[in-house]
Protein backbone atom coordinates (compact mmCIF):
# COMPACT_ATOMS: atom_id res chain seq x y z
CA UNK A 1 0.00 0.00 0.00
CA UNK A 2 2.60 2.72 -0.99
CA UNK A 3 -0.15 4.12 -3.26
CA UNK A 4 -1.70 5.45 -0.01
CA UNK A 5 1.16 7.84 1.07
CA UNK A 6 0.65 9.81 -2.33
CA UNK A 7 -2.66 10.92 -1.00
CA UNK A 8 -3.47 14.15 0.43
CA UNK A 9 -4.22 13.99 4.06
CA UNK A 10 -7.90 15.00 4.06
CA UNK A 11 -8.67 12.66 0.99
CA UNK A 12 -7.05 9.80 2.96
CA UNK A 13 -9.78 10.21 5.83
CA UNK A 14 -12.59 10.97 3.62
CA UNK A 15 -12.43 7.74 2.30
CA UNK A 16 -11.45 6.36 4.96
CA UNK A 17 -14.96 7.20 6.85
CA UNK A 18 -16.40 6.44 4.03
CA UNK A 19 -15.50 3.34 3.69
CA UNK A 20 -15.99 2.48 7.58
CA UNK A 21 -19.35 3.92 7.25
CA UNK A 22 -20.08 1.96 4.37
CA UNK A 23 -19.33 -1.29 5.58
CA UNK A 24 -20.74 -0.51 9.12
CA UNK A 25 -24.11 -0.18 7.09
CA UNK A 26 -23.90 -3.09 5.36
CA UNK A 27 -22.99 -4.93 8.82
CA UNK A 28 -25.89 -3.12 10.29
CA UNK A 29 -28.47 -4.33 7.09
CA UNK A 30 -27.45 -8.12 7.66
CA UNK A 31 -27.85 -8.04 11.01
CA UNK A 32 -31.24 -7.06 11.12
CA UNK A 33 -32.05 -9.86 8.30
CA UNK A 34 -30.61 -12.36 11.04
CA UNK A 35 -32.07 -11.28 13.84
CA UNK A 36 -35.40 -9.52 13.55
CA UNK A 37 -38.38 -11.99 14.14
CA UNK A 38 -40.45 -11.18 11.22
CA UNK A 39 -40.28 -11.45 7.43
CA UNK A 40 -41.41 -7.83 6.58
CA UNK A 41 -39.35 -6.86 9.31
CA UNK A 42 -36.59 -8.73 8.17
CA UNK A 43 -36.87 -7.32 3.97
CA UNK A 44 -36.20 -3.92 5.64
CA UNK A 45 -32.57 -4.57 7.08
CA UNK A 46 -31.06 -5.37 3.99
CA UNK A 47 -32.57 -3.39 0.76
CA UNK A 48 -32.50 -0.27 2.90
CA UNK A 49 -29.13 -0.67 4.80
CA UNK A 50 -27.04 -2.71 2.66
CA UNK A 51 -28.18 -0.22 -0.01
CA UNK A 52 -27.10 2.66 1.57
CA UNK A 53 -23.47 0.72 2.38
CA UNK A 54 -22.97 -0.56 -0.59
CA UNK A 55 -23.64 3.27 -1.92
CA UNK A 56 -20.79 4.87 0.37
CA UNK A 57 -18.13 1.85 -0.67
CA UNK A 58 -19.20 3.05 -4.53
CA UNK A 59 -18.43 6.65 -3.17
CA UNK A 60 -15.35 5.83 -1.32
CA UNK A 61 -13.71 3.76 -4.52
CA UNK A 62 -15.15 6.71 -7.27
CA UNK A 63 -12.77 9.01 -4.78
CA UNK A 64 -9.88 6.71 -5.00
CA UNK A 65 -9.96 6.07 -8.74
CA UNK A 66 -10.15 9.85 -9.35
CA UNK A 67 -7.70 10.25 -6.96
CA UNK A 68 -5.07 8.02 -8.50
CA UNK A 69 -5.92 8.19 -12.38
CA UNK A 70 -5.87 11.43 -14.11
CA UNK A 71 -9.81 11.37 -15.39
CA UNK A 72 -12.55 11.01 -13.24
CA UNK A 73 -13.76 7.48 -12.78
CA UNK A 74 -17.06 7.16 -13.18
CA UNK A 75 -17.88 3.33 -13.13
CA UNK A 76 -19.23 3.61 -9.92
CA UNK A 77 -21.68 5.98 -10.73
CA UNK A 78 -23.21 3.35 -13.44
CA UNK A 79 -23.19 0.65 -10.71
CA UNK A 80 -24.79 3.07 -7.89
CA UNK A 81 -27.82 3.90 -10.45
CA UNK A 82 -28.06 0.07 -10.92
CA UNK A 83 -28.57 -1.14 -7.77
CA UNK A 84 -30.39 1.61 -6.64
CA UNK A 85 -32.73 1.56 -9.16
CA UNK A 86 -32.77 -2.49 -8.84
CA UNK A 87 -32.87 -3.06 -4.84
CA UNK A 88 -36.49 -1.74 -4.44
CA UNK A 89 -37.86 -3.64 -7.51
CA UNK A 90 -36.48 -6.48 -6.46
CA UNK A 91 -37.99 -6.14 -2.91
CA UNK A 92 -41.45 -5.42 -4.25
CA UNK A 93 -41.30 -8.70 -6.11
CA UNK A 94 -39.72 -10.58 -3.06
CA UNK A 95 -42.58 -9.22 -1.32
CA UNK A 96 -45.03 -10.05 -3.47
CA UNK A 97 -43.88 -13.26 -3.50
CA UNK A 98 -43.61 -14.12 0.62
CA UNK A 99 -47.84 -12.61 0.56
CA UNK A 100 -48.45 -15.26 -2.74
CA UNK A 101 -46.75 -18.27 -0.38
CA UNK A 102 -48.19 -17.09 3.03
CA UNK A 103 -51.29 -14.71 2.95
CA UNK A 104 -51.37 -14.22 6.76
CA UNK A 105 -47.72 -12.26 5.89
CA UNK A 106 -50.31 -8.92 5.17
CA UNK A 107 -50.69 -6.90 8.08
CA UNK A 108 -53.94 -5.82 9.26
CA UNK A 109 -55.53 -2.85 7.48
CA UNK A 110 -55.10 0.39 9.89
CA UNK A 111 -58.20 0.99 11.86
CA UNK A 112 -61.27 3.40 9.42
CA UNK A 113 -61.40 7.04 10.56
CA UNK A 114 -64.75 8.53 10.60
CA UNK A 115 -65.55 10.30 7.40
CA UNK A 116 -63.51 8.25 5.65
CA UNK A 117 -65.02 7.04 2.20
CA UNK A 118 -62.61 4.57 1.43
CA UNK A 119 -63.74 2.70 4.56
CA UNK A 120 -66.61 1.68 2.84
CA UNK A 121 -64.56 -0.09 0.23
CA UNK A 122 -62.17 -1.27 2.90
CA UNK A 123 -64.86 -2.51 5.15
CA UNK A 124 -68.16 -3.62 4.01
CA UNK A 125 -70.04 -4.61 6.98
CA UNK A 126 -69.71 -1.66 8.42
CA UNK B 1 -1.86 6.29 5.82
CA UNK B 2 -5.14 5.14 7.60
CA UNK B 3 -6.62 3.96 4.77
CA UNK B 4 -5.02 0.27 5.25
CA UNK B 5 -6.53 -0.06 8.01
CA UNK B 6 -9.73 0.91 7.68
CA UNK B 7 -9.73 -0.80 4.70
CA UNK B 8 -8.61 -4.01 6.77
CA UNK B 9 -11.56 -3.20 9.77
CA UNK B 10 -14.31 -2.55 6.82
CA UNK B 11 -13.34 -6.33 5.02
CA UNK B 12 -13.69 -7.59 8.44
CA UNK B 13 -16.97 -5.99 9.08
CA UNK B 14 -18.19 -7.20 5.23
CA UNK B 15 -17.15 -10.82 6.04
CA UNK B 16 -19.09 -11.03 9.21
CA UNK B 17 -22.20 -9.60 7.49
CA UNK B 18 -21.85 -12.14 4.91
CA UNK B 19 -22.12 -14.59 7.42
CA UNK B 20 -24.83 -13.49 9.19
CA UNK B 21 -26.53 -13.44 5.71
CA UNK B 22 -25.47 -16.81 5.12
CA UNK B 23 -26.55 -18.22 8.30
CA UNK B 24 -30.01 -16.84 7.64
CA UNK B 25 -30.01 -18.48 3.90
CA UNK B 26 -29.19 -21.74 5.76
CA UNK B 27 -31.94 -21.37 8.27
CA UNK B 28 -34.49 -19.20 7.46
CA UNK B 29 -37.88 -20.82 7.50
CA UNK B 30 -39.29 -19.74 4.28
CA UNK B 31 -38.27 -19.60 0.68
CA UNK B 32 -38.81 -15.41 0.48
CA UNK B 33 -36.19 -15.61 3.20
CA UNK B 34 -33.77 -17.75 1.69
CA UNK B 35 -34.21 -15.74 -1.75
CA UNK B 36 -33.54 -12.66 0.61
CA UNK B 37 -30.38 -13.61 2.12
CA UNK B 38 -29.36 -14.54 -1.69
CA UNK B 39 -30.06 -10.99 -1.90
CA UNK B 40 -27.85 -9.50 0.53
CA UNK B 41 -24.68 -12.16 0.32
CA UNK B 42 -24.96 -10.53 -3.48
CA UNK B 43 -25.05 -7.19 -3.01
CA UNK B 44 -22.21 -8.02 0.28
CA UNK B 45 -19.91 -9.41 -1.99
CA UNK B 46 -20.31 -6.50 -4.37
CA UNK B 47 -18.70 -3.78 -1.93
CA UNK B 48 -16.56 -6.92 -0.78
CA UNK B 49 -14.98 -6.73 -4.57
CA UNK B 50 -15.24 -3.06 -4.67
CA UNK B 51 -12.75 -2.85 -1.06
CA UNK B 52 -9.93 -5.80 -2.81
CA UNK B 53 -10.53 -3.61 -6.03
CA UNK B 54 -9.07 -0.50 -3.85
CA UNK B 55 -6.85 -2.18 -2.03
CA UNK B 56 -4.87 -3.76 -4.95
CA UNK B 57 -4.97 -0.71 -6.96
CA UNK B 58 -7.01 -2.57 -9.90
CA UNK B 59 -10.12 -1.19 -12.01
CA UNK B 60 -10.78 -4.60 -13.52
CA UNK B 61 -12.78 -5.61 -10.62
CA UNK B 62 -15.65 -2.82 -11.34
CA UNK B 63 -16.61 -4.99 -14.43
CA UNK B 64 -16.64 -7.87 -12.08
CA UNK B 65 -18.98 -6.01 -9.39
CA UNK B 66 -21.78 -4.50 -12.78
CA UNK B 67 -21.84 -7.97 -14.03
CA UNK B 68 -22.31 -9.61 -10.23
CA UNK B 69 -24.79 -6.74 -9.44
CA UNK B 70 -26.92 -7.46 -13.01
CA UNK B 71 -26.37 -11.07 -11.99
CA UNK B 72 -27.84 -10.88 -9.11
CA UNK B 73 -30.67 -8.63 -9.96
CA UNK B 74 -31.85 -11.26 -12.30
CA UNK B 75 -31.67 -14.23 -10.32
CA UNK B 76 -33.86 -12.69 -7.39
CA UNK B 77 -36.76 -11.11 -9.90
CA UNK B 78 -36.52 -15.11 -11.39
CA UNK B 79 -36.55 -16.55 -7.73
CA UNK B 80 -39.90 -14.69 -6.63
CA UNK B 81 -41.16 -14.99 -10.02
CA UNK B 82 -41.02 -18.74 -9.43
CA UNK B 83 -42.58 -18.56 -6.25
CA UNK B 84 -45.11 -16.23 -7.67
CA UNK B 85 -46.10 -18.14 -10.88
CA UNK B 86 -44.56 -21.59 -10.49
CA UNK B 87 -42.74 -21.29 -13.84
CA UNK B 88 -39.84 -19.14 -14.92
CA UNK B 89 -41.03 -19.09 -18.66
CA UNK B 90 -44.60 -18.86 -19.72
Amino acid sequence: MSAAQTLPFWLDLLISALVLVGAAFALVGSWGLARLSDFLKRVHGPTKASTLGVGCVLIASALWFTARGEQPSLHELLITLFVFLTAPVSAHILVQAAMKLDPSVRPPPPPAKAGDPSALRRDPSA
Amino acid sequence: MMLPAALSVATGMLALALLLAAWRLLRGPGLPDRILALDTLYINSLALLLLLGIRIDQSVYFEVAMVISMLGFVGTVVLSKYVLRGSIVR
